[in-house]
């Protein structure tokens, strides 16, 4: 298996010629690795998470699995490293924390596709086995709160030194909100720390610096939460905060909100593909979207009986590969086999 | 059978009946109760079942599991009256109970 470290945002390499891009690493994803796979399809597989597993590794983790043949109980995480494991002899490049874009159609049969990251693709057939949708950071149903994106309220930090002597508000309980207090606080003017409750979810020792630095008076701690944002344009100018207390209307440049993460469809629904209700209807045969060539596979499908399980999912994979393979390998005939009788196939798994 | 009532944030109310034994979020579910979405399906891993458990039921209801609490982080306007639906087994004793869906999941 291969991980890519995320190239910079515009340094963007020659295209990766490939024949397969495998969109969302989830459960499905990696088991499209495998069944692509076994027949000499090699994939590159992109997701935004910075880990595999889809949900199954950011939703549920440590939660049980009970549907899955032959595996009467498996967690999030143990399914995920387990296809991890199984995908291992075909050798799929993993890009992670990373968006596709852009989906084109190039001539002679290919697909361009392009991230966030400034990576492009040349593909012969994309899987989009993107479940529901791109993980991306909760926004706070804050009125005007879109206004101010990207110029006052962040969702991650991509430059600390944006930060430089800025009233910082920072909203949430979890290790990125502390890991940021702590990281900001010695380049911000000012810096509030909002949650709604005295527990923090993040590191303990992180809790404890920033409780450190409250005692110091380097930056405050308020238990509440956010009610209004004021401002012009595009700039933020205070928030106000509603503690159990009191409201107060406390200057604010930036704010950093950290609610989690919630499933969007994002930018699949440019790519000039059919969609119903936010999601690809497909064939049951191939699988295959309204776009010759472009799969959709898991939760992302819908057909007729659709049922979101992930053992589908690894149904629709299998027969998805089956017409992959006629167009990465035009002309050739494919011989149907299994894997306990194999020996090519054995080959390729690395067992015989 | 355990009756529910759901307060919409425009006041309109919509009452349900469930097996006991089902959560209040899969109850929420089955009848299409709006503003119920519950992303995860169940697995207290994204607060999106978020509800307010009415004054009067709040004893009968309980308080949330530290877990539970570790995801109402995730909620918007979070209050004293605070549960995520899904954590909430439909025991006999909360026949008649009701319920506020907030404004927003988010």
């Amino acid at each position: 298996m291969n991980f890519e470290a995320p190239s910079g945002p515009q340094g963007g390499p020659d295209p990766i010629e490939t024949d397969a891009v495998i969109i969302g690493a989830g459960p499905v994803g990696l088991f499209a690795v495998f069944e692509l796979g076994l027949v000499d399809i090699k994939a590159h597989v992109i997701d935004i998470l910075d880990k595999p597993g889809g949900q199954c590794a950011e939703l549920y983790p440590d939660k049980p699995i009970y549907d899955i043949p032959g595996l009467p109980i498996v967690t999030g995480q143990e399914i995920t490293d387990r296809l991890m494991e199984q995908i291992k002899p075909f050798g799929a490049t993993f890009h992670l924390s990373e968006q596709v874009e852009t989906l084109e159609r190039l001539a002679e049969e290919k697909f361009a596709v392009t991230t966030d990251r400034g990576n492009t693709f040349v593909s012969k057939v994309v899987v989009i086995a993107a479940g529901g949708g791109s993980f991306t950071p909760k926004r706070p149903p804050l009125a005007g709160i879109e206004a101010y994106e990207g110029t006052s309220v962040f969702y991650s930090v991509r430059r600390m030194e944006d930060f430089r002597d800025k009233d910082v508000l920072i909203v949430g309980g979890g290790d990125s909100a502390l890991d940021w207090t702590l990281n900001l606080q010695p380049l911000a003017k000012s810096l509030t720390l909002l949650h709604r409750r005295d527990e923090f979810r993040g590191a303990p020792h992180s809790v404890e610096k920033m409780r450190g630095l409250v005692a110091e008076g380097k930056m405050r701690l308020l238990i509440g939460q956010v009610g209004e944002l004021h401002g012009a344009g595009n700039r933020l100018e205070a928030v106000t905060v509603k503690t159990k207390e009191a409201e107060e209307r406390l200057p604010v440049e930036v704010m950093l909100p950290f609610f989690g993460l919630t499933m969007k469809l994002g930018p699949i629904a440019n790519w000039g593909i059919d969609l119903s209700d936010g999601l690809f209807p497909v064939d049951t045969e191939k699988f295959e979207t309204s776009v010759k060539g472009i799969f959709a596979i898991g939760d992302i499908n819908t057909y007729p009986g659709k049922l979101k399980l992930i053992l589908s999912g690894f149904h629709e994979a299998a027969l998805m590969a089956q017409q992959a393979y006629k167009y990465v390998y035009p002309g050739k005939k494919l011989l149907f086999q299994y894997t306990t009788s194999s020996s090519s196939l054995q080959k390729k798994l690395g067992v015989s | 059978m355990v009756k529910i009532t759901f307060i919409q944030p425009d006041e309109s109310q919509q009452v349900v009946e469930s097996e006991p034994g089902m959560t209040l979020m899969e109850a929420a579910k089955l009848h299409n109760v709006p503003g119920i979405e519950a992303e995860c399906g169940g697995a207290c891993a994204c607060a999106t079942c978020h509800v307010y458990v009415d004054e009067a039921w709040r004893d009968k209801t309980g308080k949330p599991s530290q877990m539970e609490e570790d995801m109402l982080d995730f909620a918007f306007d979070v209050r004293e009256s605070s549960r995520l639906s899904c954590q909430i087994k439909l025991a006999p004793e909360l026949d008649g109970i009701v319920v506020r869906v907030p404004a927003k999941q988010f």
